[in-house]
């Protein structure tokens, strides 16, 4: 299973908390405005973005249709070049398999490079209950980390926290961890950049075992791509004796030169740039350069369930840039947080349920975190219909029917809390198949509109907090046209 | 059963609806994007390049190949640095400096040591004019990864025209994947402060770019 927040409430829950707090508003207001402009400039510089998008979907549908043989692929040119690969069917696996590995080198310490794969199993929690210290690098997920707080954007896990903010723990809690922030440090980000670099440069120098994700694994070659802006990725690459990479198995790509497509799309689409500073690329192990054991252990963790739906499949294409985040009207104000997953926002509202199920109250309500504006959709470099796959994914809350969970065909209950929706659309249903009732029912409307409410009792109320309940016209459409002998003349 | 059945067949099964005559690759992946943005001749296409380079805080140097050993030295005397490593397969003549300690590598080792190194100077082995990236392969003129990423300073030679392309596509054509490639466009940035972009973390904070003409020897 997947890490879902300790006692997680329903997403409207959290994001009503959250709306509340006015510096979190502001941070990611700020964070989200500043970037949207940005990738928009980086995007228009290339002409044929439409055309790069288009291939990059191609290429990752492609792929998804065939993952046995591009797996299978994988596997054997890694394993040519001297890396092991491994095979974890969920979270669980994983980490047993990551933590055996690291007890073999006899470490009791690692450094990571950003991976949501490893944040999606818990590794770090499952490290640490065997003893096992896992230092995370990334400026941001080392301000999570320090900060004891959660994850709550897919790039900038510390989005919702600003220079102050990071200034004041740097220096209330650096020392915990190793060497203290400088004195006086200042909240300028160049001062923080320093005081991050000093405080991991330790780490870096000594550590004897590395921990990755991987943006892509070309499966011709068996090679793994990182795409990073620090450098922090680098050390972690190249500095230890052993590398452990966990790498979803939607991260295949076929070819050698299918790279030359998400090179251009995923650093425009994340940071805005023409090229993000660093990316590096191996390929299995070299002699007396980089880290001379490598394993890649494969991760399925409910990649396959969401493989299994034909609609929900195309959520596998997500390359992580978190574009959609950063222009989601509702991520904007909810914050990543209220998403409950380390997969906030909108391609999150749609990967947590698929991967982790709608059992929970959670991820039954992730679906509905949305207000299908489609700005998601406009902005993704793969083109995922995000509002598409939320309609399914509500669908199969609202009215349950056949899914697929750790490998197993289940038909899914209908959700609680959905019944008056369900009976309203069956009245509705009804309704449009019985024309005199209708009719009926539309005059009886028009007739007592004075008497109407202007919100809705009982369960409609929450549906009317936010909206006006729209007026009922003085006389149904269907009369209207009788009366005016409306479209007669049209059709002569 | 071993995981890797498990998952591989999770994975067959979930595929069910697909075609055994599916749409090959070739025919399913439609490469009518563009293999460069724009056309221009080699000098423009260095001059896009220091653009670039310049954009994303990279400092960039001209030079003919009889100046490039001057100019080296010049740059590292601004600097101040005495101890600068380089890759075994460097030009010797590029290391001329006088006052210098040139350190080969593989003669210090040890991360703490590469830490105590002022300088790197290397080659690169594809440079990109439309992002402002340079490629490295470790050849020996480059050396290896390590070498590159703790010393605060990296002077990187760029040979004019030849080692330049314009875009991504035609760069990959010219790497090999088998190789432990470095892609790196300007110093080591952060986003991660208020999505702003701020140069200095891990790696180099100073990127200098060298572009020499004029020498075609092969390292």
């Amino acid at each position: 299973m997947s890490v879902t927040f300790v006692g997680m409430p329903a997403f409207p829950v959290a994001a009503h908390e959250a709306v509340a707090d006015s510096t979190l508003r502001g941070n990611l207001r700020h964070a989200t405005h500043t970037i949207r402009a940005k990738r928009a400039a980086a995007v228009a510089e290339v002409s044929d973005w439409a055309r790069l998008r288009e291939a990059g979907r191609r290429i990752k549908d492609h792929t998804l249709r065939h993952l046995d043989r591009y797996l299978v692929q994988v596997e054997e040119a890694v394993t040519a070049a001297g890396g092991t690969v491994h095979w974890a069917a969920d979270a669980e696996e994983a980490n047993r398999i990551v933590t055996a590995l690291v007890k073999a080198t006899g470490e009791s310490e690692v450094v990571k490079v950003k991976s949501m794969a490893t944040q999606e199993i818990g590794l770090n929690e499952a490290l640490e209950a065997e003893g096992i210290r896992a230092y995370e690098t990334d400026l941001a997920e080392l301000i999570v980390q320090l900060g004891k707080d959660r994850p709550s954007h897919i790039l900038v896990p510390a989005i919702h926290r600003n220079r102050g903010e990071i200034r004041d723990i740097f220096r209330s809690e650096m020392r915990e961890w190793g060497r203290p922030a400088p004195e006086g440090l200042t909240d300028a980000p160049a001062e923080l950049a320093e005081a991050a670099r000093l405080h991991l440069r330790e780490k870096f120098l000594r550590a004897k075992v590395g921990i990755s994700g991987a943006n892509f694994v070309v499966a011709e070659t068996g090679t793994l791509v990182v795409v990073e802006s620090e450098g922090n990725g680098r050390m972690c690459l190249t500095l230890p004796e052993t590398l452990i990479s966990v790498v979803g198995i939607e991260k295949v790509v076929p070819t050698w030169r299918d790279l030359e497509v998400f090179l251009q799309t995923l650093p425009r689409s994340s940071t805005a740039e023409r090229m993000n500073p660093y990316t590096s690329m191996w390929t299995g192990v070299r002699d007396e350069d980089g880290p001379s054991a490598f394993h890649l252990v494969l991760l399925d963790n409910g990649r396959t369930d969401t493989l299994a739906d034909e609609v929900g499949r195309q959520a596998l294409r997500c390359i992580r840039c978190s574009a959609c985040l950063n222009v989601c009207p509702v991520y904007e104000r909810a914050g990543g947080h209220a998403y409950g997953s380390v997969y906030p926002g909108p391609i999150g509202a749609i990967l947590s349920p698929q991967l982790r199920g709608t059992q929970s109250e959670i991820d039954a309500s992730l679906p509905f975190a949305s207000s299908l504006c489609g700005a998601c959709y406009e902005v993704c470099p793969v083109a995922i219909d995000i509002p598409e796959v939320l309609v399914h994914l509500r669908e199969r809350v609202v009215q349950g029917g056949p899914a697929t969970r750790q490998g197993n065909k289940v038909v899914l209950k209908p959700a609680k809390g959905h019944a008056a929706e369900r009976a309203a659309m069956r009245a509705a249903r009804w309704a449009f198949s019985h024309a005199g009732a209708l009719r009926g029912g539309q005059r009886l409307a028009s007739r007592t509109r004075r008497l109407h409410p202007r919100t809705l009792p009982g369960p409609g109320r929450a549906w009317t907090g936010t909206r006006d309940l729209p007026p009922v016209p003085a006389e149904p459409f269907r009369d209207w046209w009788q009366r005016t002998h409306g479209g007669q003349e049209g059709t002569k | 059963m071993s995981s890797r059945d498990r998952v591989l067949g999770r994975v067959r099964r979930a595929l069910a609806d697909v075609p055994e005559d599916d749409t090959p690759y070739a025919q399913a992946v439609v490469r009518d994007y563009l293999r460069r943005h724009g056309e221009r001749d080699p000098e423009d296409t260095v001059e896009l390049l220091a653009e670039n380079l310049v954009d994303y805080r990279a400092v960039v140097h001209r030079a003919d190949a009889g100046d490039l050993p001057l100019l080296i030295t010049r740059l590292l005397e601004a600097r101040g640095s005495g101890k600068v490593l380089v890759p075994p397969g460097l030009p010797p003549e590029w290391t001329s400096a006088p006052d210098t300690h040139w350190v080969q590598d593989h003669t210090v080792s040890t991360p703490e040591e590469l830490d105590r190194v002022d300088s790197v100077v290397t080659g690169c082995a594809v440079a990109i004019a439309e992002t402002g990236t340079i490629v490295l392969d470790g050849s020996p003129d480059q050396g290896r990864r390590r070498i590159t990423l703790i010393p605060d300073h990296h002077i990187c030679v760029v040979r004019v025209p030849d080692q330049v392309v314009s875009s991504v596509p035609e760069a990959l054509e010219r790497l090999d994947p088998a190789r432990p490639l470095t892609w790196i466009s300007g110093p080591s940035a952060t986003s991660d402060i208020e999505l702003n972009r701020v140069e200095g973390v891990h790696g180099p904070r100073t990127l200098e770019v060298v572009l020499v003409s004029g020498d075609h020897s092969s390292p």
